[in-house]
Parts: C-alpha cells; sequence; structure tokens
C-alpha cells in the first residue's frame, strides 16, 4: 500500500462538542494502516491538549490520557498553533508534553509537539494527500 | 428585574458572550458553563470585553466543574470572576428574575 500524508485539523474544545473525541477515535483507527500521520490543533482544538484534564464533576469520560498512547501508533508529528495559545492565555507549557521512542533512533525518547504559526500549517496542509477535518 | 445570562459556547468560537455582554445590564449576572468557560481565563482576547462590562456593574460567575474537565485552573480564573459549582449554579438561577441562555 502507499503511503499518504494524512492531516487531521482540530478545531474544537473537547466535552462542549463531540468533534474532539471523535477525532482522535479515527486517527486511532487510521494508525493502524501505516500512513504518515500529522495532528494540527488550531482555534479551540488547543484545549484538547491541556494538562491536568478532570472530568468527573461533568460525568463524562476523560480522553486526555489516550493522546499520550500516540506515540505508540506511531503517530508522532503534533503541531500546535502558537497564535491561538496566545488568544487563549496559554502556552505550551499548559499542554500534554507529547513523545514517542524512535525505533531508528535506540529508541529514544524524542518530543512530538510542535508550536507552529500559520505559515507552517499552510504548508503542513498543502502537503497533505488526505485532510481530515474536526 | 435582574437576569442571569448563561453562556455555554466559547467567545473565541461563537459571538454569544460578544452579544451577550452588549445586553447585559449592571444587576444582572453572567455566568459561563460548558465550553464557554474559556471566556473566564486571565489574558485572553476575550478578557477586556468582560473587564469592560464589569466596569458597567455586570456580575461574573464560571462553572468550576468545567474548568477542572478542561485542565483550566480555577486560580487562572479573571479577578471577580467568582468560581461556582452546580448548586452556585442553581442559587444564580433563583437569586435573579429571568434567566437567558445564549446557546
Amino acid at each position: 500500500m502507499t503511503e499518504k500524508t494524512f492531516v487531521y485539523l482540530n478545531r474544537k474544545a473537547p466535552y462542549g462538542s463531540v468533534y474532539a473525541l471523535e477525532s482522535l477515535e479515527v486517527v486511532l483507527i487510521g494508525a493502524a494502516f501505516e500512513q504518515n500521520v500529522k495532528l494540527i490543533f488550531i482555534d479551540d482544538g488547543v484545549y484538547q491538549l491541556t494538562k491536568g484534564q478532570k472530568t468527573d464533576g461533568i460525568g463524562m469520560k476523560n480522553f486526555s490520557p489516550t493522546f499520550s498512547a500516540l506515540g505508540d501508533y506511531d503517530v508522532n508529528q503534533i503541531y500546535v498553533d502558537e497564535q491561538s495559545l496566545k488568544d487563549r492565555g496559554l502556552t505550551m507549557d499548559d499542554l500534554q508534553a507529547l513523545t514517542y521512542e524512535d525505533e531508528d533512533d535506540d529508541w529514544a525518547e524524542k518530543n512530538s509537539m510542535h508550536l507552529v504559526n500559520r505559515e507552517q500549517i499552510a504548508e503542513l496542509i498543502g502537503d497533505a494527500d488526505v485532510l481530515l477535518n474536526f | 428585574m435582574s437576569t442571569l445570562h448563561t453562556v455555554n459556547k466559547s467567545p473565541f468560537e461563537r459571538n454569544s458572550l460578544d452579544t451577550c455582554l452588549t445586553v447585559a445590564a449592571t444587576d444582572s449576572t453572567v455566568l459561563m458553563y460548558e465550553d464557554g468557560v474559556a471566556g473566564a481565563l486571565q489574558n485572553t482576547s476575550a478578557s477586556s470585553a468582560i473587564s469592560d462590562a464589569m466596569g458597567q456593574g455586570v456580575k461574573f460567575a464560571v462553572l468550576g466543574e468545567d474548568l477542572d474537565a478542561r485542565g483550566l485552573s480555577s486560580d487562572r480564573v479573571m479577578d471577580g470572576i467568582s468560581v461556582v459549582d452546580y448548586a452556585g449554579f442553581v442559587q444564580l438561577a433563583a437569586d435573579h428574575d429571568n434567566v437567558q441562555s445564549w446557546l
């Protein structure tokens, strides 16, 4: 099977709507097909990655720990829009530090998270073979 | 007549909060919950509109359970916005004459 570049563009906050959870489900299903997968978090999508989510009070499943499993599925290209963080009073320190183990480098632990600007996001979108929006 | 305005949409995605603030009168309270809690944090692009409304005498509250779910600590909420729980939400509804939901 020819490898294609799948780009998932995430623009919605978690819990208020089902988009964020659905996106993660599709990413995990798609990961089984060994494609080149990139995730972009922009606009309210950046809230999906915040540390310390505690959902007991709202009676919904906290799916944020699942993001830390993405590295094990070779989903290790995660891009966060800088302007979206800034508009929301957030920084990368507020987000989970997602990592993966690089099999081509003696399983060294490497950072999956990349802070990007809109120009870089335009490139990521432009280089995609398949674009999925949530 | 006092009104409780409830806002459950992110101010960065919808104009619910903006429109609410143009209507909210001096003796009213704006409660942010669900995705609306994003508006309650310090140093966001929504902060100045909320500060202005506070200056006009509008009171603000935010639902703590929804902050917790989103990993947003209550100590990052703007000064002057009170963090309430579900019981506090009910109390606010009871304390005002009307509830206007900006869905």
